[in-house]
């Protein structure tokens, strides 16, 4: 590497890559060309459909066998990968070159240990006997600081948890020492506190080892932790390329400023405290243990929620945030009845809701209604937009004619095109589908609305229209909303209170703007504290 | 589309556009697999249809004077009236001099009823146990722990054992061949239920209070579609070589009603000498169930998407 430093590990020049025939567009990514220095982290990023995996796939020579690269180079040091023969790319990869992926666990094999896995890449690629493999392999272990590396070595894939499997990933991407690390959105799947974690790893490692490192992500609080240079891209174009500081602060396209303006600020957003609204919802000491037992087993007991205590007035929303497994969303499911608790009450209003048996429930059904997260299987694909609507007002005793007229003004109501009710759901894009379930969802003329982050699957973009929706439909029906989720962000922005949940408990509860300026719990703490992107504050630009 | 668009065009939006949802036989109808194996099915189910007009004689009529004639041989049959008639027996004639191209065209009628009827049988039976066994929890552990006791129980010994009890017939072959295959339906329709009653729209349609029953057939047991008919395609297929068998070992269809298996169960003695009575019955069975499995995989290709082969 002596001699070419100032040279860029990774040039990508006009590359150019086509779809098959019968796509919605003609190329996966269009003419798009950016370098990776040594030493380097760039990031590529960009909303889902955006072209940004096919690039690193197309680096790595891994693309799917329907699209083919039509124009442009791909320099990895000087050496094209785009004309390199299939044995030089598979030399190429891990001592050149490595990826991490979304998700450790599927890109881990589950039975192999996961010291085996590294020491195949050892053995494919170098001469090392097996002593001297297994001392490389204990000593990359200890560089992504695994505990106890001995361990490790011999322990399977889902003996670790998601952040050290993770490590597990990195370590064997860099076990070569690579000139250029890909990262394919390497944190998505993990809980903040984790991810915080690993993106210090790797800006450690890449920062003592010089290697360039093409990140890839959605999250402009990823990219404001650890870029040094921005490539934003959309519908397979490079849109604007330049380091952070000038693409976060004085993005020159429209789109890249409609983007970030569209990322919620960690601050919550000041609003006039009042508590005046009736109590639609009270829960008081609610839990939800599962208890599995089988024939000739011990009983395993899981206390997903414990001793939740929270109040929703009318016109209020409130938050409740934590990581996965938290117990946030088994909150919200005991609370729409879609599971039963087994501890504590639930106070809609006046009745008491916990343990009423399914015929007495029917009528309370509709005053709590639920958006889910996925806007791809919330709804049934075999039934119109308009029937499933309807469905609700017509299980109790609407006709479907005075329902299809109530739907025509939901459907206003959320911003969609009420000629679109005959429509199925697979012929309306996930911003769309998550307007149509909160549709849905008022068609009952709720007390509650639960959103069980209903937000978390959209791009930013359209995840701004999709929480301004919200509010404004909370104030204009004077709705009381929970809104589930891990997004500290999301929740500065759309929470008057908040619930911090860790291991099935409150940690904390109490106004959006207290939580968030003066945390008291450590948990909430830390949690806090690992928000990516905290220190930024993203601007908004007028597009 | 004429949806109001957002402010942002959203990507996804331009995948979704212009797509329409095709009747599942519309997109079945597009694999050639299909279309094969659809054809040859027709053509057999023709046959059993039209046997009486396909230049046969009664099946069941034994000829002493014509015993074991070889295929193409002209016999002069002595009808009833004293008068006499000639015709060519084009597959030959049995050991009671009985018309094996008659037969074995008749007897198409009873494998593809069979068939049929298995498929039906045990797709109706196997689908309201499955959706009770997926929905039901409670009753889960028991009925699943009663279709594992019949699982276990071989067809053809069931087939023996009610032939013992009762008589050989259709009734009982059909009954001894759907004990088995219950639990097989039973298991996949459990299976998916358990899968799509997780999903979030299952859950949105309880959340708006929808009740059991329209829960199930509204938004469940489309999800069973797909899967039942290739497995009931499947199912067909093996029970038509079953009941073949059953017949083949004299505990199937009794012998005055000709079906595959008992032709060649009686041409089995003298096969050396007179193949043709297993031969052609052999090769409309093997036929007909080769049919029913290139039908079945075709669908099973297009209907399921998990094993489609594309990209």
């Amino acid at each position: 590497m002596s001699g070419d430093a100032q040279k860029p590990v990774l040039e990508v020049r006009d590359l150019t890559v086509d779809l098959p025939s019968g796509a919605d567009r003609p190329h996966a990514v269009e003419k798009v060309s950016f370098t990776v220095n040594p030493g380097e982290i760039v990031c590529l990023v960009g909303e889902s459909g955006s072209g940004k995996s096919v690039i690193a796939f197309t680096v790595m020579g891994l693309l799917a066998k329907a699209l083919k690269p039509t124009a442009g180079q791909i320099l990895l040091q000087g050496e094209d990968v785009l004309q390199a023969s299939e044995a030089r790319l598979r030399e190429l990869r891990c001592t050149r070159m490595s990826m991490i992926f979304q998700e450790p666990m599927t890109a881990l094999n589950p039975v192999m240990t996961c010291g085996e896995q590294i020491d195949e890449v050892l053995a494919t690629h170098t001469q090392l006997d097996a002593s001297a493999r297994r001392a490389k392999i204990l000593a990359i272990l200890e560089r992504v600081k695994l505990p106890e590396p001995e361990r490790i070595y011999a322990s399977y894939p889902h003996q670790l948890s998601g952040g050290q499997r993770q490590r597990i990933m990195i370590a064997m991407a860099l076990v070569l020492d690579p000139v250029l690390l890909i990262a394919d959105e390497p944190t998505t799947a993990l809980d903040v506190t984790t991810q915080a974690e690993i993106l210090k790893l790797i800006a450690e490692l890449q920062g003592t080892q010089g290697t360039g490192v093409l990140f890839i992500t959605h999250d402009f609080g990823v990219v404001a932790e650890i870029a040094h240079r921005v490539a934003v891209l959309r519908w397979g174009q490079l849109v604007e390329f330049g380091t952070t500081e000038q693409i976060l602060s004085r993005p020159q396209e429209g789109y890249t400023k409609m983007l970030i303006s569209s990322v919620p600020s960690i601050h919550p957003r000041h609003r006039e405290e009042r508590r005046e609204g009736k109590t639609v919802l009270r829960t008081s000491k609610l839990g939800k243990t599962y208890s599995s037992s089988a024939f000739f087993q011990a009983t395993r007991v899981v206390k997903a929620a414990v001793d939740v205590d929270i109040d929703i007035r009318a016109g209020e929303t409130l938050g409740i945030v934590g990581e996965s497994g938290s117990g946030k969303s088994t909150v919200a499911r005991c609370i729409a009845r879609l599971i039963d608790p087994t501890e504590g009450k639930i106070y809609l209003g006046d009745t008491e809701i916990a343990a009423m048996p399914p015929r007495q429930l029917r009528p309370h059904r509709r005053r709590v209604q639920i958006v889910f997260q996925d806007p791809y299987r919330s709804m049934n694909p075999r039934m119109t937009v308009g029937d499933t609507i309807i469905e609700g007002p017509m299980n109790f005793g609407l006709g479907r004619e005075e329902a299809l007229k109530r739907a025509r003004i939901l459907m206003e109501t959320v911003r969609l095109d009420p000629n679109s009710l005959d429509r199925y759901p697979h012929q309306f894009s996930g911003g769309q589908r998550q307007r149509i379930c909160i549709a849905r969802a008022l068609a009952m003329e709720p007390d509650l609305l639960i959103a069980d982050e209903a937000v978390s699957a959209l791009d930013v973009s359209v995840q701004k229209q999709v929480l301004e929706l919200l509010d404004e439909i909370r104030q204009r029906l004077n709705l009381a909303v929970l809104f589930i989720t891990h997004d500290l962000r999301v929740a500065a922005q759309i929470c008057d209170f908040v619930a911090v949940m860790s291991k099935g408990r409150v940690v904390e509860y109490g106004p959006a703007t207290q939580v968030f300026e003066n945390p008291q719990d450590d948990y909430t703490k830390a949690l806090f504290a690992a928000a990516p992107g905290r220190h930024w504050e993203f601007g908004s630009f007028a597009a | 589309m004429s949806v109001v668009t957002e402010e942002v065009v959203d990507s996804a939006s331009i995948a979704a556009a212009s797509t329409r949802r095709r009747p599942l036989w519309q997109v079945a109808l597009r694999n050639p697999n299909v279309i094969v194996g659809g054809v040859i099915l027709l053509i057999m189910i023709t046959i059993a249809a039209l046997a009486p007009l396909l230049g046969t004689i009664d099946p069941t009529r034994i000829d002493p004077a014509s015993r074991n004639k070889k295929p193409g041989t002209e016999i002069t049959m002595r009808m009833d009236d004293g008068t006499t008639q000639k015709r060519i027996a084009h597959f030959g004639t049995d050991s009671l001099g009985r018309d094996v191209y008659s037969r074995v065209i008749y007897g198409t009628r009873v494998s593809l009823l069979v068939g049929v009827a298995v498929a039906l049988i045990s797709v109706a039976v196997g689908t309201v146990v499955g959706l009770i066994s997926g929905y039901v929890r409670w009753l889960d552990g028991i009925i699943m722990r009663i279709m594992d006791g019949l699982m276990a129980i071989p067809g053809i010994l069931l087939a023996i054992a009610l032939v013992s009890i009762w008589r050989a017939g259709l009734v009982t072959v059909i009954f001894a061949i759907v004990v088995p295959d219950v639990p097989r339906v039973v298991r996949l329709v459990r299976s998916i239920v358990l899968t799509v009653r997780e999903e979030p729209y299952v859950e949105g349609a309880i959340s708006v209070g929808t009740p059991t029953w329209i829960l199930m057939f509204r938004h469940i047991l489309p999800n069973t579609v797909a899967p039942l008919i290739v497995q009931g395609t499947f199912l067909a297929a093996a029970a038509i070589l079953v009941e073949a068998a059953l017949s083949f070992l004299g505990i199937g269809i009794p012998p005055e009603t000709p079906s595959w298996g008992n032709i060649m169960a009686e041409g089995r003695t003298l096969f050396r000498v007179f193949p043709h009575n297993i031969l052609y019955p052999g090769i409309f069975l093997a036929l007909t169930v080769l049919a029913i499995n290139i039908m079945g995989d075709g669908l099973r290709d297009t209907l399921d998407p998990k094993m489609s082969k594309k990209v």
